[in-house]
């Protein structure tokens, strides 16, 4: 499987970055660890006439804590994500996410940023950063705009980034006190799969856990792109959690999400398989020491 | 326009002229001539191209030789040492880890990996580790006997 001819470019600045993606706009594809692109560039589905490397650039690495929480920089590699200590604390379930993605020798390569401009409705990454509500910056030569990843994605493999821009970081905020995270996935084995379905859940409970004062939760694999479930959110919310809420909000999932039937699995199962993961991960928080 | 690329192979220094569209593994097995690391799928999905990039396993299929630009690559011809294979290389001979040999390289590289990082992983560490390899032929089993007689403290016994 060899690949068409392209022109290479590995800039060491974002200047030479936004050159280069001015002189090429939709001609070029940007790659960092190249695991979904290298595979699509194999399989014909692209043929960029120039290939962009992003691993040159400083501003896109390493993670730092700031005020504003956590900054990520788009090229952080996933196997240094699942083992992470500055995500443990409050941002634990991106590295729980990022362990469930391929296999060592990918997440070794696959990168934070390349997982969300590939935009797969199975994107492991999304869902936890949607219940986490992270930001994220887009940067052209122009101006940097910072957008919650919610309005990130547009269809399968469609983003709203522009063709002069890239995504620069990830900036995820501090999650309240007391709560619990989990990201969940089914797949036809544990790993070198794609999710048939994901969810991740964020609860923070009250102090006695009775009471949901706060819920996010978001699915993968039922929508053209990574979803909130805002009216199972809405459920849980001010409410108590107990067994008869959780059954109600497993049930209220099943109804909100959309999914279609592909090689992967039927409509009917995606459906009634959400409402199982959601059921799961309500139960642990339930369980859980927050 | 080819470019050129720099590569420590096995310790040993490669200065070559490539163009862009050529992958690691395809310059490591055309250019370099060594064919012990094998193209399986060519998609990342089974892990008979492994090597290690700086240490750590990756898919030479999915990676561009130019992404390799001044790294150090280990491939499966660098783990004998003046004649001596590794002891993950007799292990596997012992254990009967191998049948028809062609995820071998890989499965080998990264258990290397694994056991450079962590020497006494729990058995399911090392499954963990390996879910990147496919085997065929079924071997799995003596392949994680063979990695965890290595970890006994004598480095030869069975289990």
């Amino acid at each position: 499987m060899t690949l068409r001819k392209f022109d290479f470019y590995h800039p060491c600045s974002l200047e030479e970055l936004y050159e280069l993606l001015e002189r090429y706009g939709n001609r070029a594809k940007l790659i960092a660890g190249g695991t979904d692109l290298v595979v699509q560039m194999k399989e014909k589905k692209i043929a960029p006439d120039a290939v962009i490397d992003l691993l040159g650039l400083t501003e896109l690495q390493g993670m730092d804590r700031r005020e504003e929480g956590l900054r990520i920089g788009a090229t952080v590699k996933l196997s240094t994500l699942e083992n992470a200590y500055i995500l443990i604390e409050q941002w634990g379930l991106l590295a729980s996410a990022a362990h469930r993605v391929g296999s060592l020798q990918v997440r070794n390569r696959a990168t934070i940023g390349g997982n969300l401009c590939n935009a797969s409705p199975a994107a492991d990454m999304a869902p936890p950063l949607l219940v986490m509500e992270a930001m994220v910056t887009l940067s052209s030569r122009k101006d940097d705009r910072r957008i919650p990843i919610e309005s990130f994605f547009i269809g399968p493999g469609l983003t709203v980034l522009r063709p002069e821009e890239l995504l620069k970081e990830i900036i995820i905020p501090p999650q309240p006190p007391h709560s619990f995270g989990v990201y969940l996935k089914l797949g036809r084995r544990k790993s070198m799969d794609l999710a048939i379905v994901s969810v991740a859940a964020l609860l923070t409970l009250s102090p006695d856990k009775k009471n949901c004062k706060r819920a996010r939760i978001a699915m993968g694999s039922v929508a053209p792109t990574p979803v909130r479930a805002i009216e199972t959110e809405r459920l849980l919310e001010g409410n108590t959690l107990n067994e008869d809420l959780i059954n109600e909000a497993s049930r209220r999932a099943e109804e909100e999400c959309r999914p279609i039937s592909d090689l992967r699995s039927t409509e009917a199962y995606r459906k009634e398989m959400v409402g199982v993961l959601v059921r799961r991960a309500l139960r642990q928080a339930l369980m859980a020491k927050v | 326009m080819k470019h050129s690329l720099v590569l420590l192979v096995n310790e040993e220094r490669y200065e070559l002229e490539i163009r862009p569209n050529r992958t690691l593994l395809e310059v490591i097995r055309e250019d370099l001539g060594l064919t012990g690391t094998k193209e399986g799928c060519g998609t990342g999905e089974c892990g008979a191209c492994t090597v290690l990039l700086d240490g750590e396993p990756v898919n030479a299929c999915l990676t561009l030789a130019l992404q390799a630009q001044g790294k150090k690559v280990t491939t499966i011809e660098g783990l004998a040492k003046g004649g001596i294979l590794h002891p993950l290389q007799e292990a596997f001979i012992r254990h009967g880890a191998i049948q028809c040999g062609f995820c071998t390289p890989g499965m080998i590289l990264t258990a290397k990996a694994l056991l450079d990082k962590k020497p006494k992983p729990e058995e399911i560490e090392i499954r963990e580790a390996l879910v990147g390899n496919l085997c065929r032929c079924t071997g799995y089993q003596k392949i994680v006997e063979a990695i965890l007689s290595l970890t006994h403290s004598s480095g030869k016994t069975g289990l």
